[in-house]
């Protein structure tokens, strides 16, 4: 019997003053899989959400080398959603029926994703004993695998994470249509910001208080797009291989200014799954073990309606002096960092938290002006992110292993990648690791 | 500007009841002396709900910041395209925060830092008011 249950609620390292994590290199990721990425689902049972995440957790596997019966703990993120919902009323096709194993939810694995669907269609887990199910995002499943490692629930963990994209704007039905708004969003849904406004009002804020501007910004999304198009994995290499200019970004259409399209992520379907284990098991297996230093989490929350810029800060300098702290490191041991960017704009809340390369507050697109590319001595974003690859919030973390093991291809940081930093999504409310080449 | 009505329910039916009588409330819990928006059933300080009620506020804020709305996913907002939307802080309570489309203001035409007062504007789906705010001097 697989206890298939919420991650505890006490593992998050969600306050300063923890010290050094207690596991400290003592976990490993050693192997990655992805599935291939399309812009929206056509409706096959084989590229379906679910399909997609078998597909990943079985390359992950054979990255690492190793066979289902040596998994004993396996991580899923049970949200699969872009933003985009299974129409009301609509029946879910008899070929996606006959092609898997049901859960007693009929949208799972083409809508949602839980650990009983994935245990029902992998029947090589012969040995599995713990699954967790974490909501949200890869950060927050990969922060869970560490402790499931650490606190020695399994050994050998999968970690999944989907992605469904259906047809249609997303976002533009439902509440979003009526006349009327009832429960938490009557607050903000009758003034119509859109998911971007947030970030959008917190970056004006950032403009006025460090005199910058919204131009400085295209350096960063330019070099994203570029390292994005070296991601073999994404969904900008696979299907439009299409550079971008700083003059596409300046002259992009608003969303909400000063957020602009380029600010805004692509929804796309993709799974993307890692194999952690012990680093006394990962010396074993196929592929040259990362060790994780850290995992810390922000647990902020507006004190009001809107986040405020000023909240942002403080977030991410805690999340800064956390991650520092629990490590055993500084800023300058950072060989390359891969924080968030869905939206492409809080990607600068997030370094300038971390002190990255020598920056302080209003210093993030400052950096930009300089080299931040693949071959300098300050590589931004190697991953190339949501920005780069679509939205999956798992190219960080797959391009931080990779520039670790020395395997990133085209995207091979010059300098020599030693200790990495990735985590997300919004600056508040995040999960964020350590990774290094060496466990000390 | 057209807008969704908020429907009130159990918890906030004060608020949106003195907004229809063009006055602004804010739930506070005496206890801790603290206000909070939007209301919640229990105070976020003390946790206790026991001394949560109203304090009217004097309608007065700042611009703490803003955007401009080219992209809304609100259907009955998208003809007004582009708007702006503003976060107004309380004279009284800069950690209370609300939205607003300015009215009055030219789109994009916005200083962070100005005063603003409030307003009453009726919603069309209800007729219920919603708190609006105006740049001032
Ligand atoms: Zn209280």
């Amino acid at each position: 019997m697989v206890d298939i249950t919420t991650p505890p609620a006490g593992m998050y390292r969600d306050k300063e003053g923890m010290g050094i994590w207690p596991h400290r290199g003592k976990v490993a990721a050693v192997g990655i899989g992805h599935s291939p990425t399309a812009r929206r689902w056509d409706e096959r049972p084989e590229t379906s959400v679910g399909a997609l995440s078998l597909l990943a957790l079985r390359n992950a596997m054979a990255d690492a080398g190793i066979t289902g019966d040596q998994v004993d703990g396996l991580v899923v993120v049970p949200d699969t959603t872009t933003g985009a919902y299974w129409p009301a009323g609509k029946v879910v096709g008899a070929d996606f029926l006959a092609a898997f194993n049901q859960t007693n939810d009929v949208l799972d694995g083409i809508a949602k994703l839980s650990p009983e669907w994935i245990i029902a269609n992998m029947p090589e887990l012969t040995n599995l004993k713990t699954a967790w199910s974490a909501g949200g995002c890869t950060s927050h499943a990969l922060v869970v695998a560490a402790e499931m490692v650490g606190s020695g629930a399994a050994h050998t963990v999968l970690v999944v994470k989907g992605w469904h994209n259906y047809t249609g704007r997303y976002y533009q039905g439902g509440a979003n249509a009526e006349p009327t708004s009832s429960g938490p969003t009557k607050w903000s849904a009758p003034w119509g910001g859109p998911a971007c406004y947030g970030t959008a009002q917190q970056f004006q804020r950032y403009m006025m208080k460090y005199n910058k501007t919204h131009e400085m910004v295209a350096p960063f999304i330019v070099n994203s797009r570029r390292n994005g198009l070296m991601l073999p994995e994404g969904y900008w290499a696979q299907h439009r291989p299409e550079p971008i200019t700083a003059d596409d970004y300046n002259n992009a259409r608003w969303v909400a200014k000063p957020a602009n399209l380029y600010d805004n992520d692509i929804p796309i379907m993709a799974a993307g799954a890692y194999v952690f284990t012990t680093a006394e098991r990962a010396k074993d297996m196929a592929q040259k073990p990362v060790y994780i230093l850290n995992h810390a989490s922000d647990r902020t929350r507006a004190r009001s309606l809107a986040l405020t810029f000023d909240e942002v800060e403080a977030a991410t300098d805690s999340t800064g002096r956390k991650l520092y702290e629990g490590a055993g490191i500084q800023p300058s041991d950072l060989s390359f960092e891969n924080m968030y960017d869905g939206f492409g704009l809080f990607h600068i809340f997030h370094i300038e938290g971390l002190r990255y390369a020598g920056i302080k507050r209003g210093e993030g697109v400052d950096l930009f002006q300089g080299d931040i590319s693949i071959e300098g001595s300050n590589p931004v974003s190697p991953s190339g992110g949501n920005i780069g690859g679509g939205r999956t919030r798992f190219w960080l973390h797959t391009d931080t292993m990779q520039q670790i093991q020395g395997r990133a291809g085209q995207r091979q940081i010059t300098k020599k990648a030693e200790i990495g930093v990735s985590g997300g999504p919004t600056p508040t409310g995040g999960n964020f690791l350590i990774w290094s080449a060496t466990p000390d | 500007m057209p807008k969704q009505s908020p429907i009130a329910d159990d918890l906030d039916r004060p608020f949106w009841e003195a907004a229809n009588n063009d006055r602004l409330v804010v739930q506070n819990c005496s206890s801790c002396n603290r206000l909070q928006h939007p209301p919640q059933p229990t105070c976020q300080e003390c946790g206790s709900a026991a001394n949560l009620g109203w304090r009217e506020m004097s309608g007065r804020g700042t611009i703490y910041s803003y955007g401009v709305v080219y992209d809304t996913p609100v259907a009955v907002m998208q003809p007004d395209q582009p708007y702006n939307l503003a976060v107004i802080q309380l004279e009284e309570a800069p950690e209370i925060n609300m939205y607003s489309h300015l009215p009055g203001s030219p789109v994009d035409d916005v200083t962070i830092g100005s005063k603003v007062e409030v307003v009453f504007e009726v919603t069309a789906g209800n007729g219920q008011k919603v708190p609006e705010w105006r740049v001032v001097g």
